[in-house]
């Protein structure tokens, strides 16, 4: 378990789940879910190459920014994909494809 | 023991991942996904990095995924039992994110990285308040900013129109 390449590949894994659900899913909250685990991968590859990297701090920095803009994220998009819902009545997102009714 | 637990938490963190991007249901997603964030947590405290798995917790757990199960209930109707939804594309998806973890995967296993000696620290809370507070402190103010704009954007957004 001490070593590098085991979380490189879990956070490898984790981000091509991420990506798997951006492609295929067609609910824009399940998008959204996706992209968390996209941004959950980063930050693994953040921490990891910290610890074995000799115990660099400037990785929990930018970990930590990650997540106050995945938090920004969430709360933006989850407006706009309410907003969607009262507008078009439907959050699949292929069938919202012009800005206005 | 601690070889047994990593395994654990990485098969909980993947398992459950597997299930967010599966599930028909949008709600058994939003659960996995609580998994999902439990699971890095367990990998962050592998990593020594006990402030940011407090922090994972609080914010992922106890904000994000909670306003990700109020976007899903607000989003459909009451009335509907289904809250369910359909993928697109499965298998031509499949296919592409299979080789790219095959990519991944080659390249991570057959470049030399190179690991430093390092030793566990007693706390890291203490380095990263220097850090935020001395070299990344114009970093740190524009994201308060940013995160404070964007909560002010997306009262705006929501509310219903006046």
């Amino acid at each position: 378990m001490d070593s590098l390449v085991n979380y490189l590949l879990v956070s490898s894994i984790l981000f091509s789940l991420g990506l798997y659900g951006v492609v295929t899913r067609r609910n824009g909250v399940a998008v959204l879910m996706s992209i968390e685990l996209i941004l959950n991968a980063a930050n693994i590859n953040f921490l990891a190459f910290a610890r074995f990297g000799g115990m660099n701090m400037t990785g929990h920095v930018y970990a930590l920014f990650v997540i106050v803009l995945a938090a920004a994220e969430a709360a933006v998009a989850l407006a706009i994909i309410i907003n969607i819902f009262n507008n078009f009545n439907t959050i699949n997102i292929d069938d919202v494809s012009e800005l206005k009714q | 023991m601690s070889d047994i637990a990593f395994w654990v938490i990485v098969g909980i963190t993947v398992g459950s991942a597997f299930m967010v991007v599966q599930s028909k249901s949008l709600l058994y997603s939003a659960y996995a996904l609580l998994f999902t964030f439990i699971g890095v947590t367990g990998l962050y405290i592998f990593l020594w990095a006990d402030f940011l798995a407090v922090v994972q917790v609080v914010v992922y757990v106890g904000g994000i995924l909670v306003l990700i199960i109020f976007g899903i209930m607000l989003t459909n109707k009451i009335t509907s039992v289904n809250i369910s939804h359909t993928s697109m594309q499965k298998s031509m998806g499949a296919v592409v994110v299979i080789a790219f973890i095959g990519l991944l995967g080659y390249m991570i296993l057959s470049t030399p990285w190179l690991v430093l000696s390092n030793a566990e620290p007693s706390d890291t809370t203490r380095a990263i308040g220097r850090l935020l507070l001395m070299d990344y402190l114009l970093p740190f103010e524009a994201v308060s900013l940013l995160l404070l704009g964007a909560l002010i954007g997306a009262t705006t957004l929501s509310r219903k129109d006046t």
